[in-house]
C-alpha cells in the first residue's frame, strides 16, 4: 500500500523526514518497497512570466517570447507554438537539461526556424498533470515567478510504498501506520476527528441484514440533496499520488476513507434502488455486473447487498455498475457494514475477483469502528457535496468482543531473547492501544478492537520486541553437544551422496530437470500417476514417472547446440501412484571417444557402456555387485531396445537397475538423434549394508601364487555368457576364485547355431601347490559343468 | 716362445674395431673358440716343462683374460649403441594430445546442499526429507494457515484434481515450501529436534527470476528454552560458514508468517563489485545495501500443538532460504532458469568436481 509523507502528517505530529519514516517502517515490520519523489520529475521546471510575445519572423504559427525566469537576470528567449501564449501570462517554464515528464525528452538550447529557443513553456499534458494540450499552462497572475514548479504545485510530497503483511489489516490505512510509527517513537498520534451528525429523519430506504452469518452488521443512512462534483484538490492529489484515479466527489470520498482509515464503505445512488436494501445470500445463478464492467455469476454461499430488483453489490468486494454514483446523483445511501472475513475470502477466491475492499474485509476490519466511520464518511459528503442526512439505521451487531491475553513480561526474554524493562514494555503496548491490568506477576492485557491478529502471549512478545527493536536481541549460541560433532546422515543420504560423486567421477554431468513433464513425454513411460489440476503450461503438467524424459529433452537441447558427446545424470524422484521413488538416471549419446590420432575415428557409446555405468554406480552405492544377476528388461513400457537392454537384480523381484540402449522410437519421440544408452538405478531397492562396525573381515594374502588356465567351448548361441561363467565358477568353489570370459566368436570354423566362448579360470592353491592330477581333476569339473549347459570343450 | 704382448695388442685392437656383434663373435671364435688362437696357446701349456709353464702360464692366462674383457666391453658398447639407435628411432612428438578422460560434474544445487549438510552437522543438525506431493493439512493447515487465510493466496499453489485426495480425505498439492517437513519431523520424532530439510518446492510462478520449481532449505530447532537470540546466532553462524566470511552482517526485520510468532525476515548486507553482489558488511555502510535472504521466526504455539507436542514445554525456531539463490550469491550465477536446463556448457563451467566434497577441515567451498 502507498502512503504519502503529507498524508502521514495528517495523523502524526512531529519533526521527521521521509528517510526517518522509511527507517522506522522497516525496523517495526512494515517493509518499504520503494519511495517516489514526484519533485524529481519536475526538476528544472519553474514558474515564469511571459514579458513580451511577438510573431516568429519565419513561421506564422510560432511566437517568440521573452520570459522572466525570476532569477533577476535578463529575460530569455523562448519559441512557442501555443495559441494562448501572450504577454503577461504566468506559466511553467522548462529550462535546458530538464526532462519533459510525458515525453522523457531532455530540453536543449536549439534554434527553431532560425531563432534560438532557451526553454519550453509547458502544457498540462507535457507535465503529466492532465490531458490538455491546446495551450500552455496558465497559472494565477500572482504565482511567484522563479519558484520551482514542484514547490509551487505542492506535488513534492514523497510517496512511500509499504508492504503490509496479511496479519495487519489495521495498517491498511494511513492512520494505522501512523499509530505504529508513534509507538516506535516517530511523532505523536493526533486524535481522530469524528463529527457528530444526528440526522433529521429516518433513512428513506429500509436497511436490513437477512444474512447475519455473512453480514452481522449493516449500518447505513441516506443523504438527500447532494451535488456530486469533483473532489477538492487536496483529496484528488492524495488519491492520485497513491495511484487512484479521481472519479467524482462521492466515489473519491469512499476511496479516501478506505485508504485513510482502512475502512471500506459503499455509496449507492438511491434513485437506482427500489424497496429495501438488504444484505442476504445470493441465489444460485444470480448475476451482477460489477463496477469493473464484468458479469459475475453468484452462488448461494456468497453474501450480496440487494434490493427488490436484484443484486447491487458483491458484499465487501465490489459494487454494482447499476447503482454507482454519477454526476446526476442527488440522493445517496451510505453503507458501512461488517462482513465475515472467511466468507469474503472464499467468495473472492471463487469469483477470482480482487479489490481494495476485499483485501481489507477478508483480513477483518475493526468491528468497533462502524459508528465513527459512518460519521466520518457522512461528514465528508456534507462538506464536499452538501445535502441533508437521515439518522443512522444499525441493522445487526458487529462482533465486538473484548479480548484479553494473560501475559508474563518475562516472556520477552524467554521467547524474544531480549530483556526489556517492564515500564518500557508497558509504554509500547499502551502506545499501540493495548490496556494493561497487573494481576500479580501476570499482566491482563486487553487487545484493541482493530488487532484481530492477537491470539496469545507470543503475539504480545512480538509487539514488544518489534517496537523495541530486533537489533537489540543479543546473539546467543545454541548449546553444543560435547566433543566432536556426531555424524547425522542417514543410509539413504549416504547412498545418494556416494552415487552422485561416483557418477561425476565416471564422467557424467549432473543435471537438475523439471519434476513435471508433458503428457506426451510421460506417455512412453506408461503415463504419469499425478497430473496437476492447474499446470503452468501443458509442458509442465504431469509429475514425471521417470527421470529419462527430462534427460532426453536436455540431450536434445544439447545436440541442438552442437554437443558431440553427451553424458548426463540426474538424481531425483519418480512420482508413482504409491510413492516418490529416489532414482538415478544416466544418459549417454554421441561420441564415447572423439576421433583422435591414435585410434582414428570416433567411437560411439554402446549398451555395454550403460552396463558398465550401472555396475560401477551400484558398486559405489554399496550394492553386493558379485551377487547381481543380469535378467531380462521389465516388460512394461517399451522404452528399451528389445535386444540390447536388461535389468540387474538381486533375485527375481528386487530390480536394482535397468540399462541398455533406449528404443529408437523413444529417442525419436524426444527428437534426440542417434542411439542413446541409459541406465536407471532404483535407490530404494539397494539393500542397506549390515552395520558391522569399522573392522573388516580377517584376511591374509595367500602365500602361493594363483594358477590361470584357459578353456574354449563350443556352445549353443542361445546360451547366456553369464550362465556359463556362473556354472564354471560353481564347479569347484574351493579352488576356483575367478572366471573371466575373454573371447566370443561366431562364424568361420564355428558350426551354425553355435558360439565359441573362451574363459580364463583362476585357481588359488591353499597350503601347497597343485599337483598335475589335481589340476586335471579341476579341469574335468570345469568341462563337466559347462557340458551341463550344452557347451563342449573345443578340440 | 711367442710374443704374447704383441698378440694381445693385435687381438684387443681387432676386438675394439669390430663393427658389429657378428664381427665380434667371429673374433671371439677366432681367439677363444675350440680352435682359436688363444685356446691353442692354452693347450700348449700341457706339453711344457714345469719351468716353462711357470713362466709362460701366467702370460697366456693374462692374454686370455685381456681378450675376454675386451670382448665383453666391446659387446656392451655395441649393444649400448644399438639401443641408443633404437630409442632414437622411437622418438615421439610428446606435444601430441593424450587420450582424454571424460570429466563429469556435480550440480551447484547438490554441492550447496552438501555444504549445508556439512555446516549444520557441526551444529548438531540432521538432514530430514519429506514428500513433494503433500497434503494440504501438512502444507497449510497444520502450519496455522487455515483455508480462508489470506496467506494461502501468497503461495501460488499447484493442486492435484479433487478426486486425488489422500486416505484422510485431504486435498493433494505440490508443497509450496519445505515447511511440511517441520510437521512431519515433529510428529514422528521426540524433541529435542535439530534438522535442516533441503529439497524441491513448487509455486505456480514463472518469469525471469522465478521458476515453477526451485529449491529451499528449512531449518528447525525444538528444545527447551530456545529463543530468538539462538535463532539470530544460528543464522549468523551458518552464513559466516557458508560464505566463508567473518564480516557477514544480518538485519532481522519483524514480519509475518502464520507458522512463526514472532516472525522475522532476515536481510544480509552486501556491496556490488564488478557488477556482482558480494555479501559482507553492513547494509548501512557506504556503498552497501540490504537484501532479503531468509524468512524465520519462533515456531507458532499452534503449530507445535498441531504436531502433538506441548507448547508450554517445547519451543524453538524455524527458518527457510532459497538454495538456488544461496548458490547464485556465492558462486556468481545470474540466471536461475539455467539451473534447470541441463546445458553441458553451463554444467561444466558452474558444476563441481567429483572430489570437491565440502568438509570442515578442507573447507566448505572445497
Amino acid at each position: 500500500m502507498k502512503i504519502t509523507l503529507d498524508w502521514l502528517r495528517q495523523h502524526l505530529d512531529g519533526d521527521f523526514a521521509v528517510d526517518d519514516v522509511v527507517a522506522a517502517l522497516n525496523r517495526i515490520g512494515h517493509e518499504v518497497e520503494g519511495v517516489e519523489y514526484p519533485a524529481e520529475k519536475f526538476a528544472g521546471f519553474r514558474v515564469a512570466k511571459v514579458l513580451t510575445a511577438e510573431k516568429h519572423p519565419q513561421a506564422d504559427k510560432l511566437q517568440v517570447l521573452s520570459v522572466d525566469t525570476g532569477e533577476g537576470g535578463a529575460p530569455i528567449t523562448v519559441v512557442c507554438g501555443a495559441p494562448n501564449a501572450r504577454a503577461g501570462l504566468v506559466g511553467v517554464l522548462g529550462l535546458p537539461g530538464a526532462v519533459v515528464p510525458a515525453t522523457k525528452l531532455v530540453l536543449k538550447v536549439a534554434a527553431v526556424r532560425g531563432v534560438e529557443s532557451n526553454g519550453m513553456m509547458c502544457s498540462t499534458r507535457e507535465l503529466e498533470l492532465g490531458d490538455d494540450h491546446d495551450g500552455i499552462i496558465e497559472l494565477p497572475a500572482d504565482a511567484p515567478v522563479g519558484t520551482p514548479f514542484a514547490d509551487y504545485s505542492g506535488v513534492d510530497d514523497p510517496v512511500i510504498e509499504v508492504s503490509i503483511t496479511p496479519n495487519r489489516q489495521d495498517c491498511m490505512g494511513v492512520r494505522g501506520i501512523a499509530r505504529d510509527l508513534a509507538a516506535a517513537g516517530l511523532g505523536t498520534l493526533k486524535p481522530l476527528d469524528v463529527p457528530t451528525i444526528e440526522g433529521e429523519d429516518a433513512p428513506a430506504t429500509e436497511i436490513r441484514t437477512d444474512d447475519p452469518d455473512g453480514c452481522p452488521a449493516f449500518y447505513g443512512r441516506t443523504i438527500r440533496g447532494v451535488t456530486n462534483g469533483t473532489a477538492p484538490e487536496w483529496m484528488r492529489r492524495r488519491l492520485e499520488a497513491i495511484g487512484q484515479r479521481s472519479i467524482s466527489a462521492l466515489v473519491d470520498i469512499s476511496n479516501y476513507v478506505m485508504f485513510d482509515l482502512g475502512r471500506p464503505s459503499h455509496i449507492y445512488d438511491r434513485a437506482k434502488l427500489s424497496g429495501a436494501l438488504v444484505a442476504r445470500r445470493a441465489r444460485a445463478g444470480e448475476t451482477v455486473t460489477a463496477l469493473n464492467g464484468k458479469d459475475y455469476r453468484l452462488t448461494d454461499t456468497m453474501t450480496v447487498i440487494a434490493d427488490d430488483n436484484g443484486v447491487h453489490d458483491i458484499a465487501g468486494i465490489m459494487g454494482g455498475e447499476h447503482s454507482g454514483c454519477s454526476e446526476t446523483t442527488t440522493d445517496v445511501l451510505v453503507e458501512i457494514a461488517w462482513f465475515t472475513p472467511e466468507r469474503i475470502a472464499l467468495t473472492g477466491q471463487a469469483l477470482g475477483l480482487t479489490s481494495d475492499a476485499r483485501s481489507r474485509f477478508e483480513r477483518g476490519v475493526d468491528p468497533a469502528f462502524l459508528d465513527d466511520a459512518t460519521a466520518i464518511v457522512t461528514g465528508h459528503i456534507l462538506n464536499l457535496c452538501g445535502g441533508t442526512p437521515s439518522t443512522v439505521t444499525r441493522a445487526g451487531t458487529p462482533p465486538v468482543a473484548s479480548r484479553h491475553i494473560d501475559y508474563d513480561p518475562a516472556l520477552a526474554q524467554a521467547l524474544g531473547g531480549v530483556a526489556i524493562p517492564e515500564d518500557r514494555q508497558r509504554a509500547i503496548l499502551e502506545a499501540l492501544g493495548f490496556t494493561i491490568m497487573e494481576l500479580g506477576a501476570l499482566w491482563h492485557v486487553t487487545v484493541p478492537s482493530w488487532r484481530r491478529d492477537m491470539d496469545g502471549p507470543p503475539d504480545i512478545v512480538e509487539e514488544v520486541v518489534r517496537i523495541h527493536g530486533f537489533e537489540a536481541i543479543p546473539s546467543t549460541p545454541l548449546p553444543r553437544a560435547e566433543g566432536v560433532a556426531k555424524p547425522t546422515a542417514t543410509t539413504e543420504q549416504l547412498i545418494e551422496r556416494r552415487l552422485r560423486r561416483a557418477a561425476a567421477a565416471a564422467g557424467f554431468h549432473e543435471a537438475v530437470t523439471w519434476s513435471f513433464v508433458s503428457e506426451r513425454e510421460a506417455a512412453p513411460f506408461g503415463g504419469g500417476a499425478w497430473s496437476l489440476a492447474n499446470p503452468i503450461s501443458e509442458d509442465m503438467k504431469v509429475m514425471r514417472p521417470s527421470l529419462l524424459p527430462g534427460l532426453l529433452s536436455a540431450a536434445a537441447r544439447n545436440q541442438n547446440r552442437g554437443a558431440a558427446s553427451i553424458r548426463l545424470f540426474e538424481i531425483g524422484r519418480r512420482y508413482l501412484a504409491d510413492a516418490e521413488r529416489p532414482t538415478l538416471a544416466v544418459l549417454m549419446t554421441g561420441e564415447k571417444r572423439a576421433r583422435d590420432w591414435q585410434t582414428g575415428k570416433a567411437a560411439p557409446f554402446d549398451a555395454f557402456d550403460a552396463k558398465a555405468a550401472a555396475l560401477t554406480l551400484l558398486e559405489a552405492a554399496g550394492a553386493p555387485a558379485d551377487r547381481l544377476q543380469v535378467m531380462a528388461a521389465n516388460a512394461e513400457g517399451a522404452i528399451w531396445h528389445p535386444g540390447q537392454s536388461a535389468t540387474l537384480r538381486l533375485g527375481p523381484k528386487a530390480v536394482l537397475a535397468e540399462f541398455g540402449a533406449l528404443h529408437p522410437a523413444l529417442t525419436r519421440h524426444f527428437d534426440v538423434a542417434g542411439p542413446v544408452m541409459a541406465a536407471q538405478i532404483f535407490l530404494d531397492a539397494i539393500p542397506a549394508k549390515r552395520a558391522s562396525g569399522p573392522a573388516r573381515a580377517a584376511f591374509m594374502p595367500p602365500a602361493l601364487q594363483s594358477v590361470r588356465r584357459d578353456f574354449a567351448f563350443l556352445a549353443p548361441d542361445t546360451l547366456a555368457a553369464a550362465d556359463l561363467v556362473r556354472a564354471i565358477r560353481g564347479a569347484d568353489k574351493t579352488n576356483i576364485v575367478n572366471v573371466r570370459l575373454f573371447d566370443r566368436f561366431a562364424g568361420e570354423g564355428v558350426p551354425e547355431g553355435q558360439l565359441s566362448l573362451a574363459v580364463e579360470v583362476e585357481l588359488q592353491p591353499q597350503d601347497k601347490s597343485f599337483t598335475d592330477p589335481e589340476l586335471k581333476a579341476i579341469a574335468d569339473k570345469v568341462v563337466a559343468a559347462a557340458a551341463k549347459l550344452g557347451a563342449a570343450l573345443r578340440g | 716362445m711367442s710374443d704374447y704382448p704383441a698378440l694381445q695388442a693385435r687381438l684387443v685392437a681387432d676386438i675394439g674395431a669390430a663393427p658389429d656383434l657378428d664381427a665380434l663373435e667371429s673374433l671371439r671364435v677366432a681367439a677363444l673358440g675350440k680352435t682359436g688362437s688363444v685356446s691353442a696357446l692354452l693347450k700348449t701349456l700341457g706339453a711344457m716343462s714345469t719351468e716353462e709353464r711357470q713362466e709362460q702360464g701366467p702370460q697366456i692366462h693374462a692374454l686370455r683374460e685381456a681378450v675376454t674383457t675386451a670382448i665383453a666391453e666391446r659387446k656392451a658398447a655395441l649393444e649400448g649403441a644399438a639401443l641408443e639407435a633404437k630409442l632414437a628411432d622411437e622418438r615421439l612428438d610428446m606435444t601430441l594430445p593424450a587420450a582424454e578422460t571424460p570429466r563429469g560434474s556435480v550440480h551447484p544445487v547438490s554441492q550447496v546442499m552438501d555444504e549445508l549438510a556439512e555446516i549444520f552437522a557441526d551444529m548438531g543438525f540432521a538432514v530430514a526429507t519429506g514428500p513433494e506431493i503433500e497434503d494440504d493439512w501438512r502444507n497449510f493447515t497444520a502450519l496455522n494457515i487455515p483455508e480462508t487465510h489470506p496467506a494461502r493466496a501468497m503461495h501460488d499453489t499447484f493442486y492435484f484434481p479433487s478426486q486425488m485426495k489422500d486416505a484422510e480425505g485431504r486435498a493433494m498439492l505440490l508443497r509450496t515450501h519445505t515447511s511440511p517437513v517441520q510437521i512431519r519431523t515433529m510428529m514422528e520424532k521426540a524433541p529435542p529436534i535439530r534438522i535442516i530439510a533441503p529439497g524441491r518446492v513448487y509455486r505456480s510462478d514463472s518469469d525471469a527470476t522465478h521458476t515453477p520449481m526451485f529449491h529451499q532449505v528449512e531449518g528447525l530447532v525444538i528444545d527447551r528454552g530456545i529463543h530468538m537470540g539462538h535463532l539470530k546466532w544460528t543464522l549468523e553462524t551458518f552464513l559466516k560458514a557458508y560464505f566463508e566470511r567473518d564480516d557477514i552482517v544480518l538485519r532481522l526485520r519483524p514480519s509475518y508468517f502464520p507458522f512463526t510468532e514472532p516472525s522475522a525476515e532476515v536481510d544480509v548486507g552486501y556491496a556490488v563489485e564488478k557488477g556482482r553482489r558480494i555479501v559482507g558488511g553492513s547494509g548501512d555502510d557506504e556503498g552497501h545495501a540490504w537484501m532479503e535472504l531468509l524468512g524465520s521466526g519462533m515456531v507458532n504455539r499452534h503449530v507445535i500443538a498441531n504436531c502433538g507436542l506441548d507448547p508450554d514445554e517445547w519451543q524453538g525456531f524455524a527458518f527457510g532460504a532459497g538454495i538456488d539463490r544461496l548458490a547464485m550469491l556465492k558462486y556468481g550465477m545470474d540466471d536461475l532458469r539455467a539451473f534447470f536446463d541441463g546445458d553441458l556448457r553451463w554444467l561444466s563451467h558452474y558444476g563441481f568436481g567429483a572430489l570437491s566434497v565440502p568438509t570442515l577441515s578442507g573447507g566448505i567451498s572445497a
